[in-house]
């Protein structure tokens, strides 16, 4: 299949938003400026400020100055490529795979996209269409190479441009030099030396060219031409495993949603059967017609290609969708997909971790509950209690090492916490201590359990543990923060409950 | 004799007990307490831990019934609001800490559609949770999710009011000085005051426990001590 990219350039994207935001300024001059070494230089111009001679880089005060009801919006640095970066996102809904041209532009690649459109022509159209409601004036291209698209969108005569394939050499000869977008100093020379088109010079050796312009003139002319591949960086990584749904009416009612849903999961799950592969983590996307993006995300324990499953887990999250005035398109990602471990059947009743069905239970917990509530803690090879256990990655994983055979507390407080303690003498347990204000006699102690700080991970003072039972058979875990020392006081810390 | 034992625990509205365990749980003399002698599963028990030091006392005591009934290899969830669970401690009472699934949960709502959520799920051996309170209908809903799937379900709850609930069983259990036979010096063999307050199909009784071996027995000087019958439970 051909490659077919679509480059979308917006000849006023700066003063349409500020427009589109602002309905006070319709029908007044106004620019954008922004403070350059002490005065205000303009960023963008609205078309009829523009008709009148002004161009971007002026002094506002000189603009000003001619016409005194001018308004001066202030710009930001970084702003069109945010509102690009936006606009692309929202751009996803034609094609997967999507890319800025800063400070203008956008670039689509539409390879085998057209066709659900029944043909370029009305691809572009509606293109077009969705980007005019929102105020965008737009120049679109659509050609093999993104350097021919990205010409004719902007040097091109109409504001659609359909270019077939292996035409681009036709296409872009009555353009000027500047469309294969090369440096100014280049474009200049060609200029003096008379090659007002690129025409003029495009069939010259490439040798030729490279001795007089250097190698970017031969490079970009290879690129508009699909000679040299030009890679497109995507804004966001296209995913293997989706899906997608248009729709003829927009759908605004949770049954609609939940059968849409299904229908993609069911179609999504058939093809990762077909590779043996499982979703960890799927996202469902809903397009907006008022162009907004939606989207609700999940997570399973163990890969899953079960339809049923995976939609009871959505389910749980469609409340967040909000459609509005309704829905015209879905899809369904999967970011992450593992492959699966394929079970006999009698394996569904076997009880124990690997059970499908207990990766489905905490599945639902989290989907509902929120990530990262379940835990599971495997030994790790660390006397400091705190590190002495760590989370499991997985289900599936065993325990490296043993669990410690020391005695140790059942509940553990998070951070100790200081009490005061009463102790004879040096490495002696203490007689008592008083914690949130209760006293505790202490009646029987075992200790002391020196523990050191793991100076290669984290530096810090051992600790000298204790077991002490009070007087009502309560058992503690206490401990003393480093070295006796006569000169300043000891710390005493609770640390854990024993049962 | 035992075909018609069951029949009058069936007319007295006692559903049969669901899941079977290979031999009995190693409570000692607290078994002979239990309907037909045998721990009661797939039904739900309540524990009434009211301060921090019986808490621990009662996590305890119920890591070592766990340590029982997860012989089977069934896992068991443990839901708490706060991550205070130390699981290399859970090693001490016979069972392996990595097959424990600790969910963490806040909010007392959550808490009990978790539970009920685990409960209904087959496989699992047990559910344990810390509930502030405990009320008739939530006990009863979490009975109903019991009945069909069988998993046991051990409620911690904290709040001092008693409300009746529809659990099989109350517990309480406190921390005893710990005890040793040959009355060695330092901590010993952890003990507990064991109180069943009540036991449907079954009778009360107070114990005094301790955790030798990988099994409950009474201290030797204890041995004599009668279970005294605290309440009768209809």
């Amino acid at each position: 299949m051909p490659s077919r990219f679509v480059c979308i350039y917006f000849p006023h994207l700066m003063t349409e938003w500020v427009m589109r935001r602002r309905q006070d300024l319709k029908g007044q001059p106004f620019v954008l400026a922004a403070l350059d070494r002490g005065r205000m230089r303009i960023t963008a111009v609205c078309p009829d400020v523009q008709r009148q001679g002004f161009r971007v880089g002026m002094a506002v005060a000189d603009v000003r100055a001619l016409i005194p009801q001018l308004q001066v919006v202030a710009d930001l640095p970084g702003r069109a490529a945010k509102l690009l970066t936006a606009l692309g996102h929202w751009a996803t809904r034609f094609t997967p795979c999507v890319a800025t041209h800063i400070p203008d532009g956008l670039c689509l690649d539409a390879t085998g996209c057209t066709h659900l459109w029944k043909g370029e022509t009305n691809y572009l159209e509606d293109i077009r269409k969705a980007l005019a409601l929102l105020g965008y004036t737009t120049h679109i291209a659509i050609a093999g190479t993104v350097g021919a698209a990205w010409a004719l969108a902007r040097y091109g005569k109409h504001p659609l441009s359909v270019i077939a394939p292996g035409e681009e050499k036709r296409a872009l000869g009555p353009l000027p030099p500047a469309a294969l977008r090369l440096e100014a100093a280049v474009v200049d020379r060609l200029q003096k030396l008379g090659l007002y088109t690129i025409g003029h010079f495009i069939d010259m050796g490439s040798a030729i060219l490279r001795r007089r312009f250097g190698a970017g003139l031969p490079e970009r002319i290879d690129q508009a031409l699909g000679i040299k591949n030009e890679p497109l960086l995507p804004m966001q990584a296209v995913t293997p495993f989706q899906e997608r749904l248009p729709c003829l009416e927009p759908v605004t009612t949770r049954y609609g949603i939940e059968m849409a849903l299904q229908q993609l999961i069911e179609l999504l799950c058939k093809r990762l059967a077909k590779e043996g592969k499982g979703i960890r983590k799927a996202i469902f996307k809903a397009w907006r017609i008022d162009h907004n993006l939606q989207a609700i995300t999940i997570g399973t324990h163990l890969p899953s290609q079960q339809p049923a499953h995976l939609v009871k887990l959505f389910e749980l999250k469609i409340d967040q969708l909000e459609p509005a005035l309704g829905f015209e398109m879905f899809a369904i990602e999967a970011p992450q997909v593992e492959d699966i471990i394929t079970l006999q059947n009698g394996f569904w009743h076997q009880k124990g971790l690997g059970n499908n069905r207990l990766a489905q239970l905490l599945d639902q917990l989290t989907g509902k509950l929120g990530p990262g509530i379940v835990h599971r803690y495997l030994p790790d090879e660390h006397y400091w209690p705190e590190r002495s256990f760590r989370e499991a990655a997985s289900l599936h994983e065993q325990p490296a090492t043993r669990w410690t055979d020391r005695p140790r507390p059942i509940r553990l407080l998070n951070n100790p916490e200081p009490v005061q303690v009463a102790a004879p003498i040096p490495d002696y347990p203490p007689m008592h201590f008083r914690y949130k204000g209760i006293l505790h006699t202490i009646k029987k102690a075992d200790g002391p359990e020196r523990i050191e700080a793991e100076w290669w991970i984290r530096e810090g003072e051992h600790r000298d543990y204790y077991i002490v039972e009070n007087e009502h058979g309560e058992r503690f875990w206490l401990f003393r923060l480093g070295h006796y020392d006569g000169t300043k006081p000891h710390r005493w810390y609770l640390h854990g409950f024993f049962a | 004799m035992a075909q018609l034992r069951q029949e009058i625990s069936r007319m007295q509205g006692q559903k049969p007990i669901n899941g079977q365990l290979e031999g009995k749980l190693r409570l000692g003399p607290v078994n002979n307490a239990f309907p037909q002698k045998i721990f009661p599963l797939g039904a739900i028990h309540e524990w009434i831990t009211t301060s921090g030091a019986t808490a621990a006392a009662t996590t305890g005591f119920i890591a070592a019934i766990l340590g029982d009934l997860m012989r089977d290899n069934g896992p068991s969830v443990w839901i708490s609001p706060d991550g205070l669970l130390f699981p290399p401690g859970f090693s001490t009472f016979g069972l392996q800490p990595d097959r424990i699934l600790f969910v963490q949960v806040k909010k007392e709502k959550d808490i009990c559609w978790a539970m009920e959520t685990c409960l209904q799920m087959e496989g699992l051996s047990a559910v344990v949770s810390e509930l502030p309170a405990l009320d008739f209908n939530i006990s009863r809903r979490l009975q109903l999710a019991v009945e069909k799937s069988g998993v046991t379900g051990f409620v911690m709850r904290t709040n001092r009011n008693l409300h009746p609930t529809a659990c099989v069983s109350r517990w309480r259990i406190s921390a005893a000085p710990s005890y040793h036979e040959q009355s060695l010096p330092g901590v010993t063999l952890p003990c507990w005051n064991v109180e069943l307050l009540k036991m449907r199909g079954g009778s009360t009784g107070r114990w005094k426990l301790l955790w030798q071996d990988g099994g409950f027995q009474e201290p030797v000087v204890d041995r004599v001590a009668n279970p005294s019958l605290l309440r009768k439970i209809s």
